[in-house]
């Protein structure tokens, strides 16, 4: 039976790219489809920030 | 109650929120406490009273202090706000919230607003229009004489009109003209249009001759933010009554006095949270620049707070030409402030968004998570006094202001 990683590996890659853009602008290069998502540390990674965060959580 | 629970109450508040305008009338007579020798002014206090003003306050001030009487030159008026003498507090601790430098004296005439679901009331002063005038710190005579005019000739013409005509909804003009190409902060065109059609026949009908009813209307048509003040007010109504709203997390109030940028949050009740206002990336009139711009001044802010101005700059892409950027730079402006709210307004409706309503709601902890902060369109006053207006444009709040807002939260609710 076929593993899902050799399906994987057989199919166009498809990426999501979390981070740095650079990542994404090598595989664009190659013309593979990227999806750049938006993201940071929440609070810009300032722990005392996260802390405080996690005790207000809903 | 959790948060959660807290803040979806806030959320219900602020949509059922009725503003309506009831009637005009002095400051004196309708602002609680406001005794003689008070002035008002936008933003949190200044500690330090007349040493913390900036340039444009402290020329508000001066005209104020010129307008009541209490002195007849710009040396005496410096020489009394200095002295000690004069109490020096914000709007928003009398229930008003005033555009710019924010600045209501006795004698002046303000609107009064009712929120006719919670029954709370609020006022604004009339808007004197736009160039040389008392709110971006101009006190020249010729200042003087217009805000005389406003008192003697307009307040009891319009005071009269609406004794006459009764009430209007204030919700339904800004729903209104939201649809029509306004944000309701820098852009009030179809909000002034929508109410002057509302007052007109009514104005005339009081009028004791046709010229003062006409000159009445023309000054309205002539000044496009007329509806600021009103809409201000309106804000300011529909979010008072989530103050004090125990473990609530949302932004109550949003207000700048050119020196410190403030917020207030509900579950906190009535301490501000402060940091140094920012200056304004925006468009000058010719012949001024960034240099000459007094850092963020004014209660005008009460409408992003509500989730409209630049929460709904998506439904004015005519806004960019008055503070700059693109149209679908103001599209992107609303749509990444959902990110920062809890929820949206069920009567504030963008149709480019397909009429998905307004942002509205600001969690600070959404804030302080996402590093996002509220986008703001604003009027830029000149750092000296007496100048005025020089420009408009984007602005955004410190961020300490929310970080600390944050700390006293769990101080509070999560110790």
């Amino acid at each position: 039976m076929e593993k899902p990683v050799q399906r994987l590996l057989q199919e166009d890659l498809r990426v999501i790219n979390l981070g740095l853009e650079v990542f994404a602008h090598s595989l664009q290069e190659k013309e593979v489809e990227v999806v750049p998502v938006n993201w940071s540390p929440p609070a810009g990674g300032d722990q005392e920030m996260q802390e405080l965060l996690r005790r207000l959580e809903d | 109650m959790s948060i959660r629970e807290a803040n979806e109450k806030a959320l219900g508040i602020i949509n059922r929120a009725r503003p309506t305008l009831i009637g005009l009338d002095r400051a004196g007579e309708v602002l609680e406490g406001l005794t003689p020798k008070t002035i008002l002014h936008a933003g949190p206090p200044f500690p330090r009273g007349w040493v913390d003003m900036s340039g444009p306050v402290r020329g508000a001030v001066i005209g104020a202090l010129l307008y009541e009487g209490w002195v007849s030159s710009q040396e005496e008026g410096e020489e009394l706000a200095a002295s000690g003498s004069i109490n020096f507090a914000p709007c928003h601790h009398y229930g008003a919230a005033g555009p710019m430098a924010g600045i209501i004296s006795p004698s002046m005439p303000v609107w009064i607003v009712e929120n006719k679901n919670e029954g709370n009331r609020t006022f604004s002063t009339i808007n004197e229009g736009l160039g040389r005038v008392l709110r971006f710190g101009a006190y020249q005579e010729e200042v003087i004489r217009h805000l005389r005019w406003i008192e003697e000739g307009l307040f009891p013409l319009l005071q009269e009109t609406l004794e006459k005509m009764g009430e209007i909804d204030l919700k339904e003009i800004t729903a209104q003209a939201l649809q029509m190409g306004d944000e309701c902060h820098n852009r009030n065109r179809a909000a002034t249009s929508l109410l002057i059609r509302k007052l007109a026949p009514h104005i005339m009908r009081v009028s004791p001759g046709r010229e003062e009813g006409a000159r009445v209307l023309e000054f309205m048509d002539s000044n496009d933010h007329f509806y600021l003040n009103l809409s201000m007010a309106a804000c300011k109504a529909t979010l008072d009554p989530i103050l004090g709203l125990k473990e609530c997390t949302l932004v109550a109030t949003m207000a700048r006095n050119g020196t410190d940028f403030g917020i207030r949050v509900a579950g906190l009740g009535h301490r501000w949270f402060t940091a140094p206002a920012e200056i304004i990336d925006g468009l000058f009139f010719p012949g001024y620049s960034q240099d000459d711009a007094n850092p963020d001044l004014g209660d005008s802010v009460i409408s992003e707070t509500a989730g409209i101005g630049g929460f709904a700059m998506a439904a004015s892409p005519a806004i960019v030409q008055f503070v700059g950027g693109s149209a679908g730079e103001a599209t992107h402006y609303t749509e990444s402030m959902y990110e920062i709210t809890v929820g949206e307004s069920d009567s504030y409706l963008i149709p480019i968004l397909d009429f998905r309503g307004t942002p509205t709601g600001i969690d600070v902890r959404r804030v302080v998570e996402t590093g996002l902060l509220p986008v703001i369109n604003t009027g830029i006053a000149h750092k000296k006094a007496g100048i005025g207006q020089i420009g408009a444009g984007l602005v955004r709040p410190p961020l300490d202001c929310f970080q600390q807002a944050l700390r006293a939260l769990v101080e509070k609710y999560r110790p």
